[in-house]
């Protein structure tokens, strides 16, 4: 018997699976966009016939940061911006999990924008959720990276000085291999990309457009959503890199002017990190962290191999 | 320093293959039967400067550099020699000679490339000649070796030189040099090598100085090893097949060595985008079930002070390793400096602990590196290797046979299948992986995978799966579990024998203390006061969290007063020992130095007995004196 017998099981699933019984209840704002990423989880996981146990939830700090708190499976709540360093060290040594790492626009754009950057350039093979409400929610309302110019908020009382970020287009020049924006007030399309996402054999970048009713009531992600890849209107090859790129460009100027587009906008099939570093002979064939629990692997001693130089 | 001793000192610019020629020359001898020490000294730039290595020689097991030197083979500064003046290297291509002669004992020899040095450029150099009896050798290494080969061969026509006045058999070098270089190189290198050895037996008369190697023979297989070699072999004999890093000196030594060896064995090196990630990275690995590192220097570790929490709060296994230089901020890169012992112990917000191991020389740290990850991994708690810039890039030859233990797949406390299936679960199925009532406050953890285990981990505090809590009862438990393996890793420690190096006399009068890398030098220092008649012993404390209270107070009993040596200028070791044992000021004076050398056994010889013996002053400013607390 594996050591990680949770890998792999093939069963039907029911969505209720992943809510961890009576406690602990979601804290989030009545109307918070939030549940609308864990609903989105939820159903993705059942549709795949995840175990609970084969999954890795990684999270940043925020009130995003709280999803696995109230999604039940393996779960890693680690401090503000680093979850994703934790979630690929994790899907390296074990790539047998199925790895999923989330958190806030301040969380990942902001305090965690270098290893977000790195992350995509390396195409680790996980799962990141970017829950975009344009705003700090746990800290109480602060201006984000995302937040349009000109936003005021305590801390910038004179409105913002700085354009927001572009999270599509930062994310296709940084190197992800799925990109799509999914919104919380469509349902249906947020799990279906996501299953996409989790399924995509690379690094997938889900910017989840979240409403935060109680500290920026003027986010466009209320407004009904066009979804581009079902639209006349936006006819596009997603797979090509240029066209994805001015349809990204288009979409982000788009959500400032009042217009919410979503939907998939870049899909490349080139090799995970983790077969480029199994390529070069960098990475075990066989997952590292069976290793502890096989009884018949044999444990190379440093001294045979290693000590003869220096005699 | 004995008579028959060689200390020899190699001199030239960075990327001169200073360090590649001593460290051969060092195993050369090492195979021949002696005992051999290295000490680096180079500047924080890549190509020229001024450099040295110094390559100690002794019948005699050798633990430091030694006092002084006594053989300088000076070579040229091949990088600054640069013919536009003012240019970006300057000139300094005498230095090799002129910054080495400070040192030199008296009756030394000079050896110098007259192809690249003028002594005409040192001010009073015959005079300074004359008065120390020194012995010079003007030879034009660089014609010997163009004649043969290329100029870079001028380290060879050296090494032949020396082998000719201090009465080394070629053969010792040659075969050597067979050994590690490729044919088409190694034959015009003999050639130099004969050449210059014959010029210094034809026109010099190389019986003239009193210096020679002196014969040696080990009883066992020797290795020549460093600090840094020490840890990684250490690691990866402890089962450790994953690490994440960012370069930073000299922690990239580890770092490179653990990079080079691990693809061998299965395991993963991962160079990420700065020392936060690196850490980070660790703990992932960790939390999915493989024994993992991280580490850096100052600078770096202050980066890993959040994922350093959070392994504490998660209770996730880590090592990392932190490589002291001098700070603060990036201060001098390529200096030695233990002043990064608070921040070590002390990083990261919270009542958050650590465990942290300060290893003295090469032996003990693969064997301390290896009990870091055995304590990691049982107690759930970060455990830190704290050394530096000395003690890393230094090399020593230590038995092989240290080095031939069996490898440790063990993964410390954590639970199978077979035993989650009877083990606790809240009622929402999970796991209970932080368990109030549990022995040694050591709560199993499962592993992302396992059937039955899930769990939430988190750096808030949680109840026993996970779930963030701030209820008062809760808090109050976890916080005293955490705080309890503490008491338990130093009981398990006290358990070891032999881990903090006791030294002397048992029943001496006094008594010197110190923590890593100046231990071996403190020992030759108390060796040396009581043969001057004193009455000294030593204690090198490498368990600095928990602390070895009661090893420790017993020691500074047993004496009437205590010198604590430390290479720093705030006394942050006796600072320690103090908080530590809640007393004592009144016994402990410090001896300190942080101008960038480690100490010379001399230095502590001299300190000792100016200012605990003769209550006098020190001389100059090189290290410097604090009196106890209650003087
Ligand atoms: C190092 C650090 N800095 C600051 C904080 C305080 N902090 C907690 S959450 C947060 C921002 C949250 O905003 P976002 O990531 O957008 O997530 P949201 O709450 O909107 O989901 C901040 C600044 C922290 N926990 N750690
Ligand atoms: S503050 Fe905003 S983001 Fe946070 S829970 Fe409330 S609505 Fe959601």
């Amino acid at each position: 018997m594996s050591a990680f017998s949770a890998i792999g099981e093939d069963v039907e699933r029911d969505r209720n699976e992943y809510t961890p019984g009576l406690e602990p209840q979601p804290t989030w704002c009545p109307g918070c966009g939030d549940f609308g990423v864990l609903k989105a989880l939820k159903g993705a996981a059942a549709e795949l016939g995840l175990s609970p146990e084969e999954m890795l939830v990684c999270t940043g700090i925020g009130c995003s940061g709280k999803l696995n708190s109230y999604f039940d499976s393996y779960g890693f709540h680690t401090i503000h911006g680093r979850s994703l360093p934790i979630a690929r060290a994790a899907k390296l040594a074990n790539p047998g999990l199925t790895v999923v790492a989330a958190g806030g626009d301040g969380d990942g754009y902001g305090i965690g924008g270098n290893h977000f950057m790195h992350t995509a350039r390396e195409n680790h093979d996980i799962t990141y959720i970017v829950f975009n409400n344009e705003i700090f929610g746990l800290t109480k309302g602060q201006t984000s990276p995302t937040s349009p110019k000109g936003h005021k908020s305590k801390t910038q009382p004179h409105g913002s000085a700085k354009d927001p970020i572009r999270p599509l287009s930062m994310s296709l020049n940084a190197g992800a291999s799925y990109i799509a924006r999914t919104a919380a007030v469509n349902p249906n399309q947020a799990k279906e990309i996501i299953v996409e996402a989790i399924e995509h054999d690379g690094f997938s970048h889900v910017d989840f457009l979240t409403q935060c009713p109680t500290w920026n009531k003027d986010a466009k992600q209320y407004v009904p959503y066009i979804d581009v890849n079902d639209s006349e209107d936006y006819e596009f090859d997603n797979t090509d890199r240029s066209e994805a790129s001015e349809m990204m460009f288009e979409t982000e100027n788009a959500l400032h002017e009042g217009t919410v587009l979503t939907g998939r906008y870049y899909v490349d099939d080139r090799p995970s990190y983790q077969q480029e570093k199994q390529r070069i002979g960098e990475i075990p064939d066989e997952p590292l962290a069976e290793r502890y629990f096989d009884d018949d692997y044999e444990w190379e001693r440093v001294y045979d191999s290693f000590l003869d130089k220096h005699k | 320093m004995t008579d028959d001793e060689l200390i020899w000192r190699i001199a030239g610019g960075s990327g001169d293959g200073i360090a590649s020629t001593s460290q051969n020359f060092a195993k050369a001898l090492m195979r021949a039967g002696l005992h051999v020490f290295t000490h680096r000294h180079y500047p924080s730039r890549i190509r020229g400067g001024h450099t040295y290595t110094e390559v100690r020689v002794s019948e005699d097991p050798v633990k430091s550099r030694g006092d002084g030197y006594n053989f300088l083979l000076a070579l040229g500064d091949s990088f600054a020699r640069n013919p536009q003046e003012n240019a970006y290297y300057g000139n300094e291509e005498v230095k090799p000679l002129s910054e080495n002669l400070d040192e030199l004992n008296e009756g030394g020899v000079i050896v110098y490339d007259s192809g690249l040095l003028d002594t005409e450029d040192i001010p009073d150099f015959d005079e300074r000649v004359a008065d120390n009896g020194w012995h010079v050798y003007d030879i034009d290494l660089r014609t010997i070796a163009r004649e043969h080969g290329r100029e870079v061969m001028r380290n060879t026509a050296g090494v032949a030189v020396t082998c000719a006045i201090a009465n080394i058999e070629p053969r010792v070098i040659k075969s050597l040099m067979e050994d590690t270089m490729p044919e088409k190189v190694f034959e015009p290198n003999m050639s130099v090598f004969d050449d210059a050895y014959e010029t210094v037996q034809e026109e010099f008369d190389a019986d003239a100085p009193d210096i020679s190697v002196p014969e040696g023979d080990h009883d066992e297989d020797q290795v020549l090893i460093s600090g840094s070699d020490s840890i990684a072999y250490g690691a990866l004999d402890e089962g450790c097949r994953f690490i994440a890093g960012y370069p930073m000196t000299p922690w990239t030594e580890v770092f490179t060595i653990m990079s080079q060896n691990l693809p061998e064995v299965g395991g993963i090196s991962e160079q990420v985008e700065d020392e936060i990630a690196a850490a980070a990275l660790a703990l992932g690995a960790s939390h999915a079930g493989v024994k993992a590192m991280s580490g850096s220097s100052g600078g770096g570790f202050a980066l890993m002070s959040e994922p350093l929490g959070l392994a504490e709060m998660t209770e996730t296994p880590v090592v990392l390793v932190e490589a002291m230089r001098a700070g603060p901020s990036t201060g001098m890169p390529t200096k030695p400096e233990q002043a990064d012992l608070e921040h070590v112990l002390y990083t990261s917000q919270g009542d958050s602990h650590r465990v942290v191991f300060a290893p003295a020389g090469a032996e003990e740290a693969y064997r301390q590196t290896r009990r870091a990850f055995q304590i990691a991994y049982e107690y759930q708690i970060p455990a830190i290797v704290l050394y530096d810039q000395k003690n890393g890039g230094e090399l020593q030859n230590v038995p092989a046979s240290v080095f031939d233990e069996e490898p440790n797949p063990d993964l410390g406390s954590v639970v199978t299948e077979a035993e989650l299936a009877d083990a606790p679960h809240d009622p929402s199925g999970k796991y209970n992986r932080f368990q109030h009532d549990v022995d040694d406050g050591v709560s199993p953890r499962s592993i992302p995978g396992q059937e039955g285990g899930r769990y939430l981990a988190t750096g808030n505090e949680h109840m026993p799966a996970g779930h963030i809590s701030e209820d008062p009862d809760n808090r109050v438990n976890q916080v005293d579990r955490r705080m309890e393996k503490m008491e338990a890793i130093r009981a398990d420690l006290d358990a070891d024998e032999g881990t903090n190096a006791h030294h002397g006399p048992e029943d001496a009068e006094y008594g010197i203390m110190t923590f890593g890398s100046q231990q071996g030098t403190v020992e030759e220092a108390v060796d040396e006061l009581n043969e001057q008649g004193h009455s000294v012993k030593s204690l090198g404390v490498s368990e600095l969290a928990p602390y070895p209270v009661e090893e420790v107070s017993a020691f500074i009993e047993s004496v009437d007063e205590v010198l604590v040596v430390e290479m720093n200028a705030s006394a942050q070791f006796r600072g320690l020992t103090q908080k530590e044992l809640g007393r004592y000021g009144e016994k402990l004076s410090s001896l300190l130095k942080y101008n960038g050398n480690p100490f010379e056994p001399g230095e502590i010889v001299d300190g000792f007995v100016t200012s605990i013996v003769e209550d006098g002053t020190l001389p100059g400013h090189e290290t410097k004196f604090v009196p106890a607390a209650s003087d």
